[in-house]
C-alpha cells in the first residue's frame, strides 16, 4: 500500500476531501449533504492520510485530540439547541438571522450551528477509531 | 411487493439467528451484522412503499404534488444504521482485541468471568 | 423562518405557539446539562484532575433541574415539551409524568453519589480512557429513557445508554472484563434489536411514534390487528434488558467483572430502566394485551424472584451474589406489573426507587469491604468489624433493607406487593415474595457473618489477633462514607416515614393507569 505514487498524493487528496467536506455540509440545509456525511467523508481523508503518512502525522495536522475535537462539536451542538432559553421556544428550534458581509446577505441560523457540530463529532468520533486500529497494526 | 420484502425480511432473520446462534464470536457478530440489515428493512416495509416518489415539496407549494415516499421510516432507518454502525464497530474492536488477550474466539472457552472451576462459598462458620 | 427562495411561508397551524419561561426547560434539561457537561469533559481530557469535581457539579446542577421538575409535575401534572415547536405528534416530545419525574429524580441522585464514590477510586488510567464522559452520557441515556414521550427516542436514549455502557464496563480491559463484555455487549444489543422491530411493527399498524397517540390509536384498532405479538416483542425486549428469568444470563455473568462504582451505577440504574419502559409500554399502550398476559407475566416475576434467590445462595463472590440479587428485586417488581392494580404499580414503583438506592449502596460497600481486605470473596473476608465498625452497621442496615424487613425501605414495596397479591388472589405470587425475601436474607447475611462478624478469614483462628486488616486512604474514606451513608440513611428515613413515596407513587401508579392526563398534556397545551 504504501507506494511513492499513494505517499506524493495522499496529503493533496486529504485537503480535497476535507474542503469537499466542508461543502457538503455547508449545501446540507436544504439539498443533499449535511453534517453527518460531511463529517464521514472528513473522517476517511483522515484515515487515508493516516495510512500513507502515519498515525503520528495525523495527529500532528489534527493538533487538538480526535475525541477533545468531539466533545468540541457536541458541545456546539447541544449549545445551539440551548440558545432557545432566550427566545422563549421550545428546546432545539430553529433560529434565524440575516448577517450582512459587505453586499452579501449571509443566512445564519442554529441549524447551522448544529450541523457542525455533528461534523466535529463524527469528524472526532470515527478518526478516533480509526487512529486507534491504525496505530494497533503498526505494532 | 410488500409480499416480496416481507420474505426477504424472514430470510434475514433466519440468516442472522442462525449466525447467532453458533459458539464462534466473528460469527456471531456476522449474525448482528445481517440482524441490523433485517430490523432496518423491516422498517421500510412497514412503512408502505410507494415508487420512485421523493419526500420533496417543489419550491412554492405547501405540500407535494403527488402521493410520495413516507420519510419518517427513512429517517428512523438512517437513525437505525448509524447506531448499528457504531455497535458494529465497538464490537469488532471489543471481539479483535478479547481474541487478542483471551487467545480464543470459542465462547465456550470464554470462562475468564465465570470460571468453570469457582469453590463453593463457605458452607459452615 | 426563511423559506426557500426568500418567500415568507405561514407556519402558525403547524407549530406550537407556546411562550415558555425557564423553569419550562427542567423537561429537557436532566438529558441537556449531562451532554453539556459530558462534552466539556471530553474536551478537557488531559486535565485528569478537574474531572471529577466537573462531574460531580454537572451531577448535581441536573440534580437539582430533576427535583424542580419532580416539584412541578407534583403541583401541575404531566407536563410536555415539543422539540423545535413542531406540533405532536410531528415534533418529538418530552412529556414527562410523575413516574417519569420519580424515577429521574432517583437516578439523579445515584448517579451524584456515584460520582463522589468515584473521586478517589477511578484511577487515572481510568479517567484517560474516559470514565466521566462516557458516565455524563450515559446518565443522558438514563434520564432521556425516563422522560420521553416518543417510543422511537425511547430506543435512541436506549442505545446512547447502552453504547455509555459498554465503554464503561471494559474501562481497564482485564481478562474476566473483556469476557463479561462480550456477553453483556451481545445480548443488550439483541435486546434493543428486539426493541427496535416491535417498534417497526407499532409504527407499521399505527402509523405515528408518539407515546400518547399512540395510546389513543391502539384502542381503536380493529380485531385483527397484532397488538400481543407487539405487545410480546416489547416484553421480551424489556424483560432482556430488566434482566427477568429466563433472559437474565448476562446480568450475573458481566456485572461482577467491571470498576465497582460501575456496577454500583449499572445496578442502581440499567435495569431499573428495562422496567421503568415495561410499565411505560405494557401498562400505558397496551392495557388490552397486558391483561391477557398477565399471568405468565406473573410466571416470570415468581421465576426471577426464586432464581435470583437461588443463584445468590450458590456464590462466593460477594459481587455476584449482589448480582443475584438485583435479579431478585426485578422480579419483585415484576410482580406488581403483573398485577396491574393500583396498590401493585404502586408497590413496584415503591420498591424500585427503593432497589436504585439500596443496590447502589451494597455495591458500594463491597468495593470498599475489598479495598479493607483485598478481596471480592467470601472465603477471604473477615474481621471487617474491627476495621470498621461504621461500615459494618451501614452494610447492616443495606442487608435489612435489600430482604424486605422492617424498619427500612425495602420492607414497605414488598408489603404492598403482597398486599396488593393477596388482593387479587395471586396467594403464590405474595409467596414467592415472602420465600423469596428470605432466600435473600440467608444470601446477604452470610456475606455480613462471613466478612464482618467472623475474627478473621478461612483458615485464621477465630478473633484471630494475627490477621491485619489493610488501610483505606482518608478521602477515600470520606467519600465513600458519604455516599453509603447517604444511601443507609434514605432508606431508614423510607423506613420509618414512608407516607410521602407511598402517596406520591399511588399518584405515579394512578398517572400510568389512568393515562388520559399524559395524553392532554400533549395534545391539550398547545
Amino acid at each position: 500500500m504504501n507506494t511513492v505514487i499513494f505517499r506524493a498524493v495522499a496529503p493533496y487528496l486529504t485537503a480535497l476531501m476535507v474542503v469537499f467536506s466542508v461543502f457538503i455540509l455547508l449545501r446540507g440545509h436544504n439539498e443533499p449533504g449535511g453534517g453527518f456525511i460531511g463529517g464521514l467523508i472528513a473522517a476517511s481523508a483522515f484515515a487515508m492520510y493516516g495510512i500513507s503518512n502515519g498515525v503520528a502525522a495525523v495527529r500532528r495536522s489534527l493538533y487538538f485530540h480526535p475525541i477533545s475535537i468531539a466533545g468540541f462539536g457536541l458541545l456546539l451542538a447541544g449549545l445551539s439547541g440551548a440558545l432557545s432559553v432566550f427566545f422563549h421556544v421550545p428546546y432545539l428550534t430553529g433560529l434565524w438571522t440575516k448577517v450582512a458581509i459587505g453586499s452579501v446577505e449571509l443566512d445564519l441560523s442554529t441549524p447551522l450551528f448544529f450541523d457542525i457540530g455533528v461534523y466535529c463529532v463524527v469528524v472526532g468520533a470515527i478518526s478516533a477509531i480509526a487512529l486507534a486500529l491504525e496505530e494497533r497494526q503498526a505494532d | 411487493m410488500e409480499i416480496a420484502l416481507t420474505l426477504l425480511v424472514g430470510c434475514f432473520f433466519t440468516v442472522s439467528i442462525y449466525l447467532l446462534l453458533s459458539k464462534y464470536i466473528i460469527r456471531v457478530l456476522l449474525g448482528v451484522g445481517i440482524l441490523g440489515n433485517a430490523v432496518n428493512l423491516l422498517i421500510f416495509t412497514a412503512g408502505r412503499l410507494e415508487r420512485e416518489v421523493p419526500p420533496i415539496i417543489p419550491d412554492g407549494n405547501m405540500v407535494p404534488e403527488t402521493v410520495t415516499a413516507n420519510p419518517l421510516p427513512q429517517a428512523l432507518i438512517l437513525t437505525a444504521i448509524v447506531i448499528s454502525f457504531s455497535f458494529f464497530a465497538f464490537l469488532l474492536v471489543l471481539a479483535f482485541r478479547s481474541y487478542q488477550d483471551l487467545k480464543t474466539d470459542d465462547t465456550e472457552n470464554m470462562r475468564f468471568a465465570e470460571p468453570a472451576d469457582e469453590p463453593h462459598p463457605p458452607l459452615g462458620y | 423562518m426563511a423559506g426557500a427562495a426568500g418567500q415568507e411561508v405561514d407556519l402558525t397551524g403547524v407549530m406550537v405557539s407556546a411562550n415558555l419561561t425557564v423553569s419550562d426547560y427542567f423537561i429537557v434539561a436532566p438529558v441537556v446539562i449531562p451532554i453539556l457537561f459530558g462534552a466539556i469533559l471530553m474536551m478537557l481530557r488531559s486535565k485528569r484532575n478537574w474531572q471529577a469535581p466537573i462531574a460531580i457539579a454537572g451531577f448535581a446542577i441536573a440534580l437539582f433541574a430533576e427535583f424542580g421538575l419532580l416539584q412541578q409535575v407534583i403541583a401541575e401534572g404531566p407536563r410536555t415539551m415539543t422539540m423545535g415547536r413542531w406540533l405532536p405528534p410531528f415534533g418529538i416530545s418530552f412529556t414527562v409524568d410523575l413516574t417519569g419525574a420519580l424515577f429521574a429524580f432517583t437516578g439523579g441522585v445515584v448517579a451524584l453519589a456515584g460520582a463522589i464514590y468515584s473521586w478517589r477510586d477511578v484511577t487515572p488510567t481510568g479517567r484517560r480512557y474516559g470514565f466521566y464522559p462516557f458516565f455524563m452520557l450515559m446518565m443522558a441515556g438514563v434520564s432521556g429513557a425516563f422522560l420521553t414521550g416518543d417510543i422511537f427516542n425511547l430506543y435512541v436514549w436506549f442505545e446512547v445508554l447502552l453504547i455509555s455502557s459498554f465503554g464503561l464496563i471494559v474501562l481497564g480491559s482485564e481478562k474476566p472484563q473483556l469476557d463479561g463484555t462480550m456477553k453483556y455487549a451481545f445480548l443488550n444489543l439483541v435486546a434493543t434489536t428486539m426493541f427496535l422491530v416491535a417498534t417497526g411493527y407499532l409504527y407499521g399498524i399505527t402509523g405515528t411514534l408518539n407515546m400518547a397517540d399512540i395510546r389513543d390509536k391502539v384502542g381503536q384498532l380493529d380485531q385483527a390487528a397484532p397488538l400481543m405479538t407487539i405487545a410480546i416483542l416489547y416484553l421480551l425486549a424489556f424483560s432482556m434488558k430488566a434482566a427477568a428469568f429466563p433472559l437474565n444470563f448476562w446480568l450475573p455473568a458481566s456485572y461482577h467483572t467491571p470498576k465497582i462504582v460501575v456496577s454500583a451505577i449499572f445496578a442502581g440504574l440499567l435495569t431499573k430502566v428495562g422496567v421503568y419502559a415495561l410499565l411505560r409500554v405494557m401498562l400505558m399502550l397496551f392495557a388490552v394485551p397486558r391483561d391477557l398476559l398477565a399471568e405468565p407475566i406473573a410466571w416470570l416475576a415468581a421465576l426471577t424472584m426464586l432464581a435470583g434467590a437461588f443463584g445468590a445462595l450458590a456464590q462466593n463472590d460477594i459481587r455476584r451474589v449482589l448480582g443475584y440479587v438485583v435479579i431478585t428485586g426485578i422480579g419483585t417488581m415484576l410482580a406488581g406489573l403483573s398485577l396491574a392494580t393500583q396498590t401493585g404499580v404502586t408497590g413496584t414503583i415503591v420498591y424500585a426507587i427503593h432497589s436504585m438506592l439500596v443496590m447502589t449502596a451494597l455495591y458500594m460497600a463491597a468495593g470498599v469491604m475489598s479495598r479493607l481486605n483485598g478481596s471480592f470473596d467470601m472465603r477471604q473476608l473477615g474481621g471487617l468489624y474491627a476495621a470498621s465498625p461504621m461500615l459494618a452497621a451501614g452494610f447492616l442496615v443495606l442487608a435489612i433493607s435489600v430482604s424486605g424487613l422492617p424498619p427500612t425501605s425495602g420492607f414497605w414495596g414488598k408489603f404492598i406487593l403482597v398486599k396488593a397479591s393477596l388482593e387479587m388472589g395471586a396467594w403464590w405470587l405474595a409467596a414467592a415474595i415472602l420465600i423469596a425475601g428470605f432466600l435473600t436474607t440467608l444470601a446477604v447475611f452470610r456475606i455480613w457473618i462471613f466478612a464482618f462478624w467472623r475474627g478473621g478469614p478461612e483458615g485464621t483462628r477465630d478473633g484471630a489477633e494475627a490477621w491485619s486488616i489493610g488501610e483505606a486512604e482518608p478521602d477515600y474514606v470520606l467519600h465513600s462514607s458519604l455516599a453509603i451513608g447517604f444511601f443507609v440513611a434514605a432508606s431508614l428515613f423510607i423506613g420509618f416515614a414512608p407516607e410521602l413515596l407511598i402517596s406520591t407513587a399511588g399518584e405515579a401508579a394512578h398517572g400510568l393507569l389512568h393515562s388520559q392526563d399524559y395524553v392532554n398534556s400533549v395534545f391539550g397545551g398547545r
